[in-house]
């Protein structure tokens, strides 16, 4: 196990140096020129202008450039943010925390609600409970985030009022930051307490749901069929002529097999949580990752571009490697 | 009577019309007794054992006039009651041990977890009861297989952790439905020679569904032929062996030598020329006519009773018509 284990993290190490590369030349393909956006009318000036290409070292061979960018990297340097002039790394660490709390209730409500129901839909299959559960598993599926969360939005904020429509906490709260992680730190803070948790949960609920909606519906799906595919395997008739209770049956013997393709999935679906950020954070104007690579972008701006690209793809292929690490303990026979 | 059933018919809805697995099925088994079932593939073998330890599928149909253990009526019992019933009084084990057992737990795991359902034990107890019954099966380094998961056994070895798991609770009927089919030749005659033993020594009823007659004719008191779900011909295993009056046990038998079927564990089932009929459309009279030889027009036209050892018109003697 743990050999197998040592081997999933030196495979990252080809993988991450590609990751590095991709980051690196993709902003380079994009048309766009960071020095004209950064100088705008004076960059008209070519002295300037290739004072400036100096200063950011854009001047230099493409491959001085990786091999800058690279050393840099792993010396834990990931340079400065043309706009704001500040260490991309800062920048990163923090938006960070608001992406992580939206990306975790998202799963969370996918992952104890999808399970559930797929449970539900494969043992009660072809009745009513099964049809309606995957008939609406098909609906949140097909759903654009972007208009499901506008939907959201006006049936909940809008029209009900229930929550707020944007942001992370009600402006009223000075919330000090520890884990940066608003649902924590509103205890921890001097004038927090419930009323601040409760803002920001509130604030949370509507990207969330927005969020997790279609790993939801994945999750489920590939529950149902995952269960009903192991309930017709010999060993659950095994376990019933055992004289086990039904419920046990399926939690502990047909689950823990099911397991194995659902944590798959999963690991699938953490991979894509950043997509699923990019788009839900414009949306409720959520202060995380996804809001700010896109403003980035905008402003090409490189460093952050690379740098936060190269921090994203490490944290989803790291959450892929436990995930891996997940499906040899649901699996002893890839344990070897 | 441990085990009685009398008239038995399951019936399954399928899309194509409702099909009768089985069919007026009766027989009984005492304490202690051993019974052989054979029967081609598809004659409701397995159904049959399903329907004692109430594991039908939801479409299948159940009636009888009477099925009950130890005179406990089984069709009406609950849920509740089954579990308690099933792996306590009946155990079952299986064609294919591989896969019988789950891949995700440990040997160890599974059996404490049978032992823990039905008997009085702490955890710490569970686990010396386990070792202790994994010697009782003839399982080497007991201590070492019982932290093994089931894809570390072989085949023979898997069967024995289930031989194990289901005499467990000290049950007294055990049902083996072609317990030795997925292992080597070898590991058979071994298998086999353990559930006789362990029969013998806890005096438990055992019910061996089996294609080889050899192994019928060598380990049990009983047989039961069946064919297209009924009882053809029953009686002691030796009389039935050496003088069968159904033309399809005679069949069934054909070319091997009696002498030669009870030494040796490898007498397959030969094949009769024909099919099984299709289940959905039986032939009219006695089910087997249309594969018979000696089938006269009566055969045809009525159905025999199962009331006498031999479910035919026309018994054979000698191996032949009367
Ligand atoms: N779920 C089901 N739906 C419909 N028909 C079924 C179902 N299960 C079994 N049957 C029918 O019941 C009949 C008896 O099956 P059973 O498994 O008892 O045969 P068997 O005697 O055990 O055969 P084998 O020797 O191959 O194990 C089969 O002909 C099959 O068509
Ligand atoms: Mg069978």
């Amino acid at each position: 196990m743990l050999k197998a284990v040592l081997k999933k993290i030196l495979n990252l190490i080809p993988t991450l140096l590609g990751v590095s590369v991709l980051a690196f030349l993709l902003i380079r393909l994009v048309p766009g020129d960071p020095i004209m956006l950064l100088l705008g009318e004076r960059g008209a000036d070519p002295q300037m202008y290739a004072e400036m290409k100096r200063t950011m070292g854009l001047d230099r061979s493409l491959l001085h450039q990786y091999f800058t960018f690279l050393s840099n990297v792993l010396r834990g340097d990931f340079g400065y943010s043309i706009v704001s002039k500040r260490p991309v790394l800062t920048e990163f660490l923090d938006r960070f925390p608001a992406t992580l709390e939206l990306g975790i209730m998202a799963m969370t409500f996918a992952i104890t609600l999808g399970i559930p129901f797929g449970i539900i839909a494969a043992v009660k299959r072809n009745t009513i409970f099964d049809y309606s559960l995957m008939g609406a598993g098909l609906v949140g599926y097909s759903m654009p985030i972007f208009w499901w969360g506008l939907m959201l939005i006006i049936v909940f904020s809008v029209k009900l009022g229930w929550t707020p429509v944007s942001g992370r906490i009600d402006v009223l709260y000075e919330i000090e930051r520890h884990t940066g992680l608003l649902l924590i730190d509103s205890w921890m803070s001097p004038d927090g307490g419930f009323a601040a948790f409760k803002s920001a949960l509130s604030h949370l609920i509507l990207p969330a749901l927005a969020m997790g909606t279609i790993p939801l519906a994945v999750v489920a799906r590939m529950t149902r069929s995952s269960m009903l595919e192991v309930l017709g395997e010999d060993y659950i008739r095994t376990a019933r002529a055992k004289g086990l209770p039904y419920v046990r049956v399926v939690i502990v013997h047909a689950l823990r097999n099911a397991m194995v393709p659902i944590i798959t999935i999963l690991g699938l679906l953490f991979g894509s949580i950043i997509t699923g950020a990019i788009l839900t954070e414009m949306i409720f104007s959520w202060p995380g990752i996804g809001k700010w690579i896109v403003f980035s972008i905008n402003a090409r701006d490189y460093p952050v571009i690379q740098g936060g690209v190269v921090m994203i793809a490490s944290l989803v292929i790291l959450t892929n490697t436990i995930v891996d690490v997940l499906y040899l303990w649901a699996n002893p026979r890839m344990r070897q | 009577m441990l085990l009685d059933v009398q008239n038995l018919t399951i019936t399954f809805d399928t899309k194509y019309g409702p099909l009768t697995a089985v069919r007026d099925l009766s027989f009984s088994l005492k304490m202690g007794e051993t019974l052989g079932v054979v029967g081609e593939s598809g004659c409701g073998k397995s159904i049959t054992n399903l329907a004692i330890m109430g594991l039908l599928p939801t479409q299948a149909k159940i009636s009888a006039t009477r099925l009950a253990f130890e005179g406990n009526d089984l069709v009406s019992m609950s849920e509740r009651q089954w579990q308690r019933l099933r792996g306590k009084d009946i155990a079952m084990i299986f064609q294919d041990p591989m896969s019988a057992l789950n891949p995700c737990y440990t040997v160890g795991h599974q059996l404490v977890e049978t032992l823990l359902v039905h008997r009085d034990f702490s955890k710490k107890e569970a686990w010396s009861e386990s070792l202790n019954l994994m010697e009782q099966v003839g399982i080497p380094a007991p201590s070492e297989r019982l932290k093994a998961y089931p894809h570390e056994l072989s085949g023979g070895m898997a069967q024995r952790v289930m031989i194990a798991m289901a005499i467990s609770s000290n049950p007294k009927l055990l049902i083996a439905d072609e317990p030795t089919t997925a292992l080597d030749v070898t590991i058979q005659d071994q298998i086999l020679r353990l559930l006789k033993d362990l029969q013998e020594k806890r005096q438990m009823s055992l019910m061996l569904v089996t294609h080889d007659l050899g192994v019928v004719a060598q380990n049990t008191d009983r047989i039961q032929v069946m064919y297209a779900g009924e009882v053809v011909e029953s009686g002691l295993t030796q009389e039935v062996i050496h003088h069968p009056t159904h033309p399809y046990t005679s069949g069934l038998l054909a070319g091997h030598p009696t002498a030669e079927v009870s030494t040796k564990g490898k007498a397959r089932l030969p094949s009769i020329p024909g099919m099984v009929p299709d289940l959905r459309h039986r032939p009219q009279g006695c089910q087997f006519h249309p594969r018979c030889s000696y089938a006269q027009d009566k055969c045809r036209r009525e159905m025999p009773s199962d009331a006498g050892p031999t479910r035919c018109f026309y018994p054979l003697s000698n191996g032949r018509p009367a």
